[in-house]
């Protein structure tokens, strides 16, 4: 399970610098919100989301856009999703 | 027979700095072909072919910074014969074949050396970076700015948008697609500003040498904030045409070149009408600025929920403060606020759009 964690902490790592080329990674704060942290705008959310459904087959439906507010909420969202590429919508 | 001439991309901009030929003499190119890496102060620009032809000559070496107009290559339309040795420009020694048609070298700009054998580029002209491309889109936005608040009397219209219709259409579009195929709420405010400003010649077109002049179609500028700081409003281009998901690839596209720096010349020409959309930074409501020779500015802020009251019962609505920033040499208050209230019906059926 905790391989499963950190393979998806990865990969939302590497969405986020993919999005925000300039972050460094171990300067995230995981607790706190990634919006004000990293000046992401809705732009950028959305190309988060794009990268992280690419990399994970996970697809985050609107509604839980803001499950995904900080990296350790997304970790935790996308683990309890699972590896599924299909989700309810 | 023509010169591609050093571009203005942009009201702001005075010079521009050759940095890189991307073809080179004997070259033939088509019509949106990448011809050179153009630095301005704000970005580097890849610049365009306007017609098919082949590349005669170069004229400007890499590293060289003219001022806009100056010839920078000349070009054989496709068809036409190879360059006269009629009026030779300074150094150049061209080819005795017969004229197919008149000259139109112009005389290159006083004090450049214009060879067509690249040089080093002289210190202090090679491409800006960090902190230097900071300063520099400080200083031309500033400049840009400034002559926008001397030069154009400004007027100031607002109108709170109910966009109740917009998001549940929104939803339910998105919710049944997977996010690369998503749309984001801006990419309806720039259908409906564009559909509107396409009926409103008033708010469309550019105010040069004196006098207003409409636009026949609607290049939309849209404000992108660059991660570091600093602003830059490339241009969709036939706007009030796209669809909704045209104008979402468009704005997702322009949106990710904007901030690499990698725009085109045909991107980087001056809107005939802009918008910004402050809403998330926190705003509720903008206070634009037009970027002269614009004659207007439309700004969206917030999407908030808030009181609204209809029919005599009050609700809860998301709603978004739509202002407009207008040239009052142009248009008047009557204008723009038809304007607005075109803008507000568009969004209420956002499935039309």
């Amino acid at each position: 399970m905790s391989d499963d964690r950190e393979t998806l902490r990865r990969a939302v790592i590497d969405a986020l610098t993919e999005i925000a080329p300039e972050v460094d990674p171990a300067a995230i704060d995981e607790a706190a919100g990634l919006a004000d942290q990293l000046e992401l705008d809705s732009m950028d959310m959305l190309n988060l989301i794009v990268a992280i459904h690419e990399r994970t087959g996970i697809e985050v439906p609107e509604r839980d856009y803001g499950r995904l507010a900080t990296l350790r909420g997304a970790v935790d969202y996308l683990a309890a999703i699972g590896g599924s590429s299909s989700t309810d919508r | 027979m023509a010169d591609f001439k050093m571009p203005s991309l942009g009201a702001d901009m005075t010079h521009g700095t050759l940095l890189e030929w991307m073809v080179a003499p004997g070259a033939a190119v088509k019509r949106g072909d990448i011809v050179a890496l153009i630095d301005t102060s704000k970005a580097e620009i890849e610049a365009e072919a306007f017609e098919d032809g082949v590349i005669e000559e170069l004229l400007v070496a890499p590293g060289t910074r003219v001022p806009v107009g100056t010839p920078r290559a000349r070009i054989r339309s496709a068809g036409a014969a190879p360059a006269a040795t009629g009026t030779p420009s300074a150094g150049q020694g061209l080819t005795a074949t017969p004229a197919a048609g008149p000259d139109l070298t112009a005389t290159p700009a006083a004090g450049q050396d214009l060879t067509a054998t690249p040089a080093p580029p002289p210190a202090g002209t090679a491409a800006l970076h960090g902190s230097e491309r900071q300063a520099a889109m400080r200083e031309a936005i500033g400049q840009l700015m400034t002559r926008s608040k001397r030069e154009i009397p400004h007027y100031y219209l607002q109108r709170e948008i109910d966009m109740t219709a917009a998001s549940a259409w929104l939803a339910e579009r998105n919710g049944e697609r997977a996010p690369a195929e998503r749309i984001l709420p801006a990419a309806l405010l720039l259908a409906a500003v564009a559909r509107a400003a396409a009926r409103t010649p008033a708010m469309n077109g550019l105010y040069t040498d004196g006098a207003f002049h409409p636009a026949d179609s609607v290049r939309l500028g849209v404000a992108v904030a660059l991660r570091g700081g600093g602003l830059i409003a490339p241009a969709l281009q036939g706007a009030e045409r796209m669809s909704v998901p045209e104008l979402m690839a468009g704005l997702r596209d322009l949106v990710a070149r904007g901030r690499t720096g990698a725009l085109r010349s045909s991107e980087a020409q001056t809107p005939t009408i802009t918008v910004t959309n402050l809403g998330e930074q926190g705003a509720d409501l903008v206070h634009g600025v037009i970027y002269a020779p614009q004659v207007a500015l439309v700004g969206f802020g917030r999407v908030r929920e808030r009181p609204w009251a209809q029919g005599g019962m009050l609700g809860v609505r998301p709603t978004v403060q739509a202002s407009l920033a207008a040239d009052h040499r142009v248009s008047d208050g009557r204008t723009g606020s038809r304007f607005l209230a075109a803008i507000d019906a568009l969004l209420q059926s956002p499935e039309e759009l």
